[in-house]
């Protein structure tokens, strides 16, 4: 995989995906160790460019980075030169003179880091992009899937909520299925991008029938300003009507797996009783991502 | 000079269609003789051979931004007027969203006076429906008339108050003129960077669906019934809005419409890399959209092609895809993409013509043609001249075109306004 970038989860081989899946296990062995620190990326330059808000995937980032002992730097938007309005192209082209090796970036424009790999020699890693995708956390959830499940192939995973802004949702629609699992999803109709199932994910009318059919259950954030936009009355009916609650799980397998992308909102899409319940591996998901992160910064720079 | 156009087929609505020489003497059409073997020029005039070539009343586009004032560095009324020369075109209709907007009759004077400089195609002003293109009032339609605006028209910013929309149909029928309506209704685009759909969902772009046209459309069709006043639908996009435009014509109503090249040569398919030159408004739709206007061109629902053409820098288009401005360039590129319809057979020869020249005339309310007489405004081009779109070949200031490689076949050869040559192909 090396001189690859990892933009989204459409440009990945199912044979790339089993290799990072692969690879991700043996650097998370190194996160158990007493000294969780191994010297492969030492003299390596990691950048970790964070135009929108993130505490989970930036941290994840920066210690995936110094426990291969890369050299790492972070900065965001507010602490960079794009609040005196520079532009994204003169902030990189600034970025790239300094010669790192791999640039990570999370931005609220889809398509951002798909520029900056057509204008860099750094390695690009999406950490986000707008609605698009965030391949790192497709490949975090699968890894913890694979982990519980041993194996990907023939499962059923049922996305739940708001389709239609969530850049999660899409990747794990094309990871999964490239892996040989089946996505639902279940949401309002209002959350329900139009023409979703040209992705090949099902769309099912009602929650309560899918829940017993799904292998995995992933739970998406709903975010309160969506009311603004009309696209939910309020948090109380969306947690009547969607939210995974103990009620809803009864109906679920005995071997369900719970997951979250986070950040939760307790008490609307899931209720902390699943949340912080037997089924839920949604701080599994945070642990093996940095196990994924680790691969991928040491696969893109040539490792095997 | 007086000049002997020999030899091209000649080409003019419900007049000639057919092998003819056109004799232009003072700026004005002297004649069209058919047959082999005509007389011997007059003395002085020069003699351009057009065999092979199609000669037709000069092309009218009806829809571009120039970026003067305001925004010089996009485009100047003077490099428009040569680009769309270039493209063939001996008059265009320019957007009122300029800074300051032509919402007044000084503007409008600046901008006649700013072209008549540049001597190259016409400039047919259309001026702001509401000052500033706030949407809050009426400009003075008749000082603006007065001035030289041909229509009106809030571009760029849709008419939100259907009141306003019926008062501009109903003031503007007073002194004879169209209201030029974007047909939007922002609340339904809802802030979406391309047509809503499943390419739109898989690229995690918000869309715009087809309805934020078409409702608006249908709204005013119904204030031009309500009112009488003459509607002119800018750059149709949608399937939908090509139905209500048939249905209203066929109901007799003062309706015309135009779409842009790139509706019918692009689908949101193209959007896939997010190349921001495919990112304007209205965006580009799926196939059946496409087809959809494709048929309303070859059947007479649509009136016209007009480029829309909307020049951008770098400094706008270099950006995320979600932050770009809307709008690409096509005065040099409309003709060559408006002639693969005719070499697919979607529409005659004669009928790009219409939609091209006598079309937009009759929108503006002019006789047109090449009729002795009348003002020589004449396109001269080759259908069959095969070359490759090159952006940095371009006379326009901006390079923001998504056709840049493409193949095409036909291009203008020669530009005539006034019976002045303004454009001649020199390299083919």
């Amino acid at each position: 995989m090396r001189n690859k970038n990892i933009l989204d989860m459409a440009s990945l081989s199912p044979g790339e995906i089993k290799q990072i899946l692969e690879t991700a296990v043996r650097m998370k062995e190194i996160s158990r160790r007493a000294i969780k620190k191994v010297p492969t990326l030492r003299g390596k330059t990691v950048v970790h460019f964070f135009y929108e808000p993130s505490t989970r995937t930036k941290s994840s980032f920066d210690i995936a980075a110094k426990r291969l002992s890369a050299d790492s730097m972070s900065f965001s938007k507010a602490t960079s030169s794009v609040v005196k309005g520079e532009t994204l192209l003169d902030t990189i082209q600034n970025i790239e003179a300094m010669q790192p090796d791999i640039i990570v970036i999370r931005h609220s424009s889809a398509g951002a880091p798909h520029m900056l790999a057509k204008m860099c020699q750094a390695r690009v890693i999406n950490a986000g992009d707008g609605m698009h995708a965030h391949p790192t956390q497709a490949l975090l959830d699968m890894m913890t899937v694979r982990e519980k499940k041993g194996r990907l192939q023939g499962l059923k995973l049922l996305i739940v909520g708001d389709i239609a802004h969530s850049r999660v949702a899409r990747s794990n629609i094309i990871g999964f299925q490239k892996m040989g699992a089946t996505v639902m999803l279940a949401g309002p109709p209002t959350m329900m991008p139009m023409g979703i199932e040209a992705l090949g994910a099902k769309v099912v009318d009602h929650l309560d029938e899918a829940i017993p059919e799904a292998d995995i259950i992933m739970m998406l954030r709903v975010q309160k300003e969506r009311q603004q936009r009309f696209l939910m009355p309020s948090e109380r009916e969306y947690a009547n009507v969607y939210g995974l609650n103990l009620k809803r799980l009864q109906k679920a397998k005995r071997d369900v797996l719970i997951m979250h992308p986070g950040p939760m909102n307790r008490g609307v899409e899931i209720a902390p009783e699943v949340a912080d319940g037997p089924y839920s591996v949604i701080l599994d998901q945070v642990t093996n991502g940095v196990a994924v992160r680790m691969a991928l910064l040491y696969l893109v720079l040539g490792g095997k | 000079m007086d000049l002997l156009i020999r030899g091209g087929r000649v080409i003019d609505p419900g007049h000639c269609d057919g092998v003819a020489d056109l004799y232009i003497k003072d700026g004005k059409i002297a004649g069209l003789t058919h047959g082999e073997g005509s007389e011997a020029p007059p003395a002085g005039c020069r003699v351009v051979d057009a065999a092979g070539m199609v000669v037709t009343p000069g092309l009218i586009d009806l829809h571009v931004h120039f970026r003067e004032p305001g925004h010089e560095y996009k485009e100047t009324i003077a490099s428009g007027c040569r680009a769309a020369a270039a493209g063939g075109f001996t008059a265009v209709c320019t957007m009122p969203n300029t800074v300051p907007v032509n919402d007044c009759g000084q503007i409008t004077e600046f901008v006649l006076a700013q072209a008549r400089q540049a001597a190259a195609a016409r400039v047919y002003p259309v001026a702001a429906v509401s000052p500033g293109l706030r949407g809050e009032g009426l400009t003075e339609f008749a000082e603006l008339k007065q001035c030289g605006a041909v229509a009106f028209s809030d571009d760029g910013r849709p008419i939100v108050s259907s009141l306003l929309m019926r008062r501009a149909l109903e003031y503007a029928r007073g002194f004879g003129l169209p209201v030029i309506s974007h047909c939007e209704d922002p609340d339904l685009s809802d802030g979406g960077a391309m047509n809503e759909g499943a390419v739109a969902t898989r690229l995690g772009l918000s869309g715009i669906p087809n309805a934020a046209e078409s409702v608006m459309a249908m709204r005013d069709i119904a204030l031009s019934e309500l009112t009488g006043g003459a509607l002119h639908i800018a750059h149709v996009s949608t399937a939908q809005a090509v139905q209500v435009i048939r249905q209203a014509k066929a109901r007799g109503l003062r309706v015309t419409a135009e779409t842009a090249p790139h509706y019918f040569a692009l689908t949101d398919e193209a959007v896939q890399e997010y190349d921001t030159n495919t990112k304007m408004y209205p965006p580009l739709r799926t196939q059946a959209d496409s087809d959809a206007i494709r048929e309303g061109l070859a059947d007479g629902t649509l009136d016209a092609i007009a480029s829309d053409h909307a020049p951008h820098s770098s400094i706008e288009k270099m950006v995320e895809f979600d932050q770009a401005a809307n709008g690409i360039i096509g005065l040099e590129t409309s003709l060559s993409l408006a002639l693969t319809l005719v070499h697919e057979r979607v529409i005659s020869m004669a009928r790009l013509v219409e939609l091209m020249a006598t079309g937009p005339a009759r929108i503006l309310g002019r006789d047109y043609g090449l009729q002795t007489g009348m003002a020589a405004d004449v396109t001269v081009f080759k259908p069959d001249l095969e070359y490759t779109i090159d952006v940095e070949q371009f006379v326009s200031l901006s390079r923001n075109c998504p056709f840049n490689g493409w193949p095409v076949k036909g291009r203008a050869v020669m530009t005539i306004v006034g019976g002045r040559v303004v454009y001649e192909l020199t390299t083919t």
